[in-house]
This record gives C-alpha cells, sequence and structure tokens, in this order.
C-alpha cells in the first residue's frame, strides 16, 4: 500500500469516529428523550433539556476540534502537512 | 496609530472597534438619562452601525479577483470563524429561535442540535478538502470534479433556488427592523435595509463581507447576551443565567401543570391577530416523538453541510489546516448565541406568567393588564394581545398570545431595562439579518458570475469585465430579493427552513461523494442534483397543497426525501455509466491530500 492509501486509510478511520460520536450526540441520545428527560442533568437541568440546549452544542464544538487535531497528527505523520503556522 | 499589514493588526483593529462600540453604547444610556427619546437612540443605534459597516466595504474595495471572490485567501482562523457565524446566525436566529422555543419547547430546539451539528459533518467532510480544491464557488467544484458545462450549471441552479429562498427572509428582517427603528413603511425600509446591505459587499465583494461580517458579529453577541445576562440578573436568577436556571425551568413545569394547556376553539382563536400564538407546548418536558426530533435535527445538519454561503467562507482562509480549526471556531463563536436563547425563553416565559413576580400577566384581571404600558405599546405593533375568553375577568395562560419576535424585542422591556438595551437589541438584529444577507447575496451573485458567465459563456474574459459582472448581478438580485421580501408572501422562519431542505436535497451528495467515492462520475452527479431537487420540490408541493406526506417527512424535513432521491439516482447512475477517466482520480487523490498546490490553480 502506498503511503498516500495509508493516509487515506488512517483519515477514513478518523472520520468513522467522529461521524459515531456525533451520531450519538445528535440523534442517539434522542431516541431516549423521553426517558432520559426524567434524570437530573449537569446544573440541575432535566437532561435530555439540557443536551438540547448545552450539553451536545458543546460536544460538537469539543468534537471538531479533537477531529481536527487528529488529523493534522495523521497529516504530519505522512509528511503531508502544510508549512506555515496557521 | 496602526503600522504595518491589516492582517497583522486584525485583534487591534477589532478591539479598538469593540472599545468604541461598547463606548458608543454607554454614550447613548447616558444621552437616556439626559432625555434623549426611544426614537433617537434607535435611530442613533442603526444609523451608526450601519455607517461603520459601509466605511469598513469601502475601505475594503478590490479589483483583483482573488480578494473578491475569496478575500486573497488570508483570512485568519478565528476571524474567519467570526465571520462564519455572522454569516449564518441570520434574523431568524437571532429575532425568531428565542421566540420558538419560547412556544414550542423541546420539539423547537431540534433546530438548535441541526443546526450546530451541521458543523462537524462541515469539518470532517467537506470544508478541508474544498479548500483544497482552490475553488472560487461551490459550483466550481462540482464542474471542476465531475467535469462539463451541465454539472456546473445544475449546481448553479440548485445554489440559486436554496439561497434565494432564504435571501428574501433576511431582505425582509432587515426591513422589518428598519421600519421600525427609523419609523418608516416596511415597503421603503425594505430598501433602506438592501442598499445597507449592498454598501458592505459591492465594493470588496468577499473581502468586503468578510471584514463587515466580523463587526458585525461583534455587534450582535453583544447585543443578545447584554440583554440575557442584565436579566437575569435583575429577575435574581441568578448572575450566570447559563449555570443557573434549573429552578427557573422547574418553576416553569410547575406553573405549566397548575395551569395546564387548555385548548381554545376554533372560534375563539379567529379574534387573535394573525401570526401570534400562545403557549402550547411544555417547556422543558420531552412533548415530541423521538422521529419528528430527529428528523428536523437531520435535516437541519445536512442542510448546513450543503449550503453554499457557509462553504464558501472556508475558501478564504490560508491553509487547508486552518479552514478545519476555522470551522471549530464557527461553532465555538454560534454556540455563544445558541445557547443563550433557550436561557432567554426561560426568562421570558417566568417573567411573563409567573403570578408572583411583579412582572407577571397571567392571573391579573383584563382590564389590568390592558393598561400596562408595554402591553400597550407591543399590542399597537401587532406583537401581543390578550382576550377574555371563559368571561371569568382573569388572564388565563391560554388567553395570552404574543408574536414569536416579541421574545427578544420586548422581553428587555417587560423587564424593566432601559430604552438603550432595546436600540442595541435593534443594532444586533439588523447586524444578524445583513450579514447573511450579504454572505447569500454574494453566494449566488459569485456562482453566475464566475461559473456561468466566465466559465460558461465568456472564458476569456478578462478581470475588470467580470468583477463589473458580478457586481451589476449582485444589484440585480438584491433587488430582485428585496421586491420579492416587499410583497411579505411567507414568514421569516418557514422559509429559512425551507433553504436548508432545497439545499440538501441538490446538493448534499454530490458534495459529499465528490470526495470520498472515487467512482462517482457526471451523469450520476448531474441525475442526482436534478432529480434530489426536483423530487424535494415536488414533495413540498404535494404537502403543501393537502397530501399527507409519508414516514412523518413534513414540509420542513422534505429535503430528507429530496437528499434520499438524490443518493440512490446518483449512485445508480454513476454505476451505471463508466468510470471517471483518470485525471480525475488522479484529482480525487490529490483533494485528499492536504500538502501541495491546489487543484484549480494548477491548471
Amino acid at each position: 500500500m502506498s503511503k498516500q492509501e495509508q493516509h487515506w486509510e488512517k483519515s477514513k478511520g478518523l472520520l468513522m469516529v467522529t461521524l459515531a460520536i456525533w451520531f450519538v450526540f445528535s440523534i442517539g441520545i434522542f431516541l431516549f428523550g423521553a426517558e432520559m428527560n426524567e434524570v437530573t442533568g449537569p446544573f440541575g437541568y432535566p437532561l435530555t433539556y439540557w443536551f438540547t440546549c448545552q450539553g451536545s452544542l458543546g460536544i460538537f464544538v469539543i468534537l471538531i476540534f479533537w477531529f481536527a487535531n487528529r488529523q493534522e497528527k495523521i497529516d504530519e505523520e505522512f509528511g503531508f502537512s502544510e508549512r506555515g503556522d496557521d | 496609530m496602526i503600522k504595518g499589514n491589516f492582517i497583522d493588526n486584525l485583534p487591534k483593529v477589532y478591539g479598538i472597534y469593540t472599545g468604541g462600540f461598547l463606548a458608543f453604547i454607554i454614550i447613548m444610556s447616558i444621552g437616556e438619562q439626559m432625555g434623549m427619546t426611544a426614537k433617537v437612540i434607535g435611530i442613533c443605534f442603526v444609523a451608526f452601525t450601519v455607517a461603520i459597516y459601509a466605511i469598513i466595504g469601502y475601505l475594503s474595495r478590490t479589483a483583483q479577483a482573488d480578494a473578491y471572490y475569496v478575500a486573497g485567501r488570508q483570512v485568519p482562523t478565528v476571524f474567519n470563524g467570526m465571520a462564519t457565524a455572522a454569516d449564518w446566525m441570520s434574523g431568524a436566529s437571532f429575532v425568531a429561535m428565542a421566540g420558538g422555543i419560547y412556544f414550542k419547547g423541546y420539539g423547537y430546539m431540534a433546530l438548535l442540535v441541526g443546526w450546530t451539528g451541521g458543523y462537524v459533518l462541515v469539518a470532517s467532510l467537506l470544508a478541508p478538502y474544498l479548500r483544497k480544491f482552490g475553488c472560487y464557488t461551490v459550483p466550481d467544484f462540482i464542474g471542476t470534479r465531475y467535469g462539463g458545462n451541465l454539472s456546473r450549471f445544475m449546481a448553479v441552479v440548485v445554489l440559486t433556488v436554496a439561497s434565494f429562498t432564504y435571501v428574501t427572509a433576511q431582505i425582509n428582517a432587515t426591513g422589518t427592523i428598519a421600519s421600525v427603528a427609523l419609523d418608516i413603511p416596511f415597503q421603503y425600509a425594505v430598501y433602506v435595509g438592501l442598499i445597507s446591505i449592498l454598501l458592505c459587499s459591492m465594493l470588496g465583494g468577499m473581502r468586503g463581507v468578510t471584514w463587515t461580517q466580523v463587526a458585525q458579529y461583534i455587534v450582535l453577541i453583544i447585543a443578545y447576551l447584554l440583554p440575557v445576562f442584565w436579566i437575569s440578573n435583575k429577575m435574581g436568577a441568578g448572575f450566570f443565567p447559563h449555570f443557573m436556571l434549573a429552578d427557573e425551568v422547574s418553576r416553569i413545569a410547575e406553573l405549566e401543570a397548575q395551569f395546564g394547556f387548555v385548548k381554545n376553539t376554533a372560534e375563539n382563536l379567529k379574534e387573535v391577530p394573525k401570526g401570534l400564538a400562545g403557549i402550547t407546548k411544555a417547556h422543558s418536558a420531552v412533548n415530541a416523538t423521538p422521529w419528528a426530533f430527529i428528523s428536523l435535527a437531520l435535516a437541519m445538519m445536512m442542510g448546513t453541510a450543503s449550503l453554499p454561503h457557509v462553504m464558501m467562507r472556508y475558501f478564504t482562509t490560508p491553509s487547508v489546516k486552518a479552514a478545519r480549526k476555522s470551522v471549530g471556531w464557527s461553532l465555538f463563536f454560534i454556540f455563544l448565541l445558541y445557547s443563550s436563547a433557550p436561557m432567554l425563553a426561560t426568562l421570558s416565559k417566568l417573567s411573563l406568567i409567573d403570578p408572583s413576580l411583579p412582572t407577571g400577566i397571567i392571573g391579573k384581571s383584563i382590564t389590568e393588564v390592558q393598561a400596562i404600558d408595554w402591553y400597550q405599546n407591543w399590542n399597537q405593533a401587532n406583537l401581543m394581545f390578550v382576550s377574555d375568553f371563559n368571561g371569568n375577568g382573569t388572564l388565563e395562560l391560554n388567553e395570552f398570545f404574543m408574536g414569536g419576535k416579541a421574545v427578544v424585542l420586548a422581553t428587555p422591556e417587560i423587564a424593566g431595562l432601559p430604552y438603550v438595551i432595546s436600540g442595541l437589541v435593534a443594532a444586533g438584529g439588523m447586524a444578524a439579518a445583513m450579514s447573511t444577507a450579504d454572505g447569500l447575496i454574494l453566494a449566488i451573485a459569485n456562482a453566475i458570475s464566475h461559473d456561468v458567465y466566465y466559465k460558461i459563456i465568456d472564458p476569456k474574459a478578462e478581470t475588470a469585465k467580470r468583477l463589473v459582472v458580478a457586481r451589476v448581478l449582485l444589484v440585480v438580485i438584491g433587488f430582485a430579493g428585496a421586491t420579492i421580501a416587499a410583497l411579505e408572501i411567507q414568514g421569516i422562519l418557514g422559509s429559512v427552513i425551507w433553504a436548508f431542505d432545497f439545499a440538501m436535497s441538490g446538493l448534499f451528495f454530490p458534495l459529499v461523494l465528490g470526495v470520498w467515492w472515487k467512482r462517482a462520475n457526471k451523469e450520476g452527479a448531474i441525475a442526482g442534483m436534478f432529480l434530489g431537487l426536483v423530487s424535494g420540490a415536488a414533495y413540498l408541493v404535494w404537502v403543501r397543497t393537502g397530501g399527507s406526506g409519508f414516514l412523518g417527512i413534513t414540509q420542513l424535513t422534505f429535503g430528507i426525501f429530496g437528499s434520499a432521491v438524490s443518493l440512490v439516482s446518483m449512485v445508480v447512475v454513476s454505476l451505471m455509466t463508466s468510470a471517471p477517466n483518470a485525471a480525475t482520480q488522479r484529482m480525487v487523490d490529490e483533494v485528499r491530500v492536504p500538502s501541495g498546490r491546489s487543484i484549480i490553480g494548477k491548471q
């Protein structure tokens, strides 16, 4: 397998993990919205309510930064990263 | 004061700008103490901020194609994040979202999840790859990746349908705010709004829009957060509302149980002015079926990843790496507002319905409520209404009606904040609507000028001529949008959601598969765009004209059907026709690697 193919395999792996986390917090948990709302979540809000107005949103922000860092590492590993420091 | 390169000085420039804006707010509040009228304050806020944007737009003028189309590809990640956030958060997010949550509670909050979750798809599936491609517009990517004028043209069609649906709503919103703040009739205010919008984008194209959008973000976020924090403190609900409103949320649930949701008869509802609604859904309880919630969130997420005015913001970053990070910053800046909207809805609702609060009106006598100053003001503006349906003389929960916009616009006044805050909110709403309208008009005009005029009609056109065409189109599209907006056909929020559905029907899979599936070819992409858009639109028409729909797909989520058709037809047609040639396959390989020169720059 060429270097480029390996790089793409790893990138695809990262994509799958990212999309799996995304799926859980954008779709998965809301399948159980009614049940989860019985539980008290962070700061005392009902749990499902909290996820819709803060939890999922915050997790998405963190997820994107985490994804960007991981992808940069993969690019560096194969020598595909760009020069420049921005 | 400022030496050297503009880009290096950005933090300083916008730091001074923010300080200046805060100073302006303080001056206005001193003015209010000294007897400036509410009307003068409103005019000052809108005129001052719009003048600043116009100056930025003028300073960003350019005669270079690279600066006009992609801001010279040198916008730093954090600033691009702010610009995207302003581009993204429309008049609907600013003015209507808290209202939607106020009336519909949990079911509506699917939009919060959808409009943020979509950015994960943008960051992981599309933005970095399209940035590597080096295109000017989204159809530029489709046209180069799949080849052929027809695929390029189809992409322009989908882009125009989706963005135009969206832009009329934004011009409508700028018109509404301008007409209230400047006290002129709506039909004229729409054109005042349009001229403000064009001042930002005409001379500098994407460069002008970028730097005004950053300025607009700063205004809109201050205008949204300041009242939320102030109201929360004033009500004694907690100094940091996001972490401290659990008691208020459970108090609302308690009151809802106490009052009950009484259903009004159709007879009674006829009395209520159009566009106003009462509270009919629980605030924090789960009141939608999982599929209703999830389908709406899913449609908004896929729509986010297909809307060209957002995607093209990531063409302006200096590198692929920066494009990825920039998506994170965009969502962070969006998060600041979106996580505050439910808090504002909570504070607004509690202050109105809790009889133990001085501002609470439920349980008071109807005549008493009708005598309140702010009730009279907003009743006159057609945004509030009470009626004694059961004839007992007291106001019940089901007898109080409000317009969605009133939650953001009226809550500061109800809570007894000085008028300067209402002026600030008007400036924020104007900034939100203007920035989105600019992004959308520019996306349409750029696609037509670059992809249709330059790439298809006259590939030999000189830069100067191309930019003249781009600017003429900008004005024409702006006026077309304003003319339709002046007719006031649809509400602000409905047409925004349709835009997402149109975009995902036609563009989501052709874009994603263009990067992630090498076998996807021209014939497949054309079929995907065409059949996706047509079937989505047909479904919408069918449901609107009394069709029952299927699988719980409504007129708000018709994109799910459209994009499914798009996916199936694209895969089937691609596999039935021959694989893309070796050069295209190599191109896809190169797109997947961040380093090296961009694809289009190489040709």
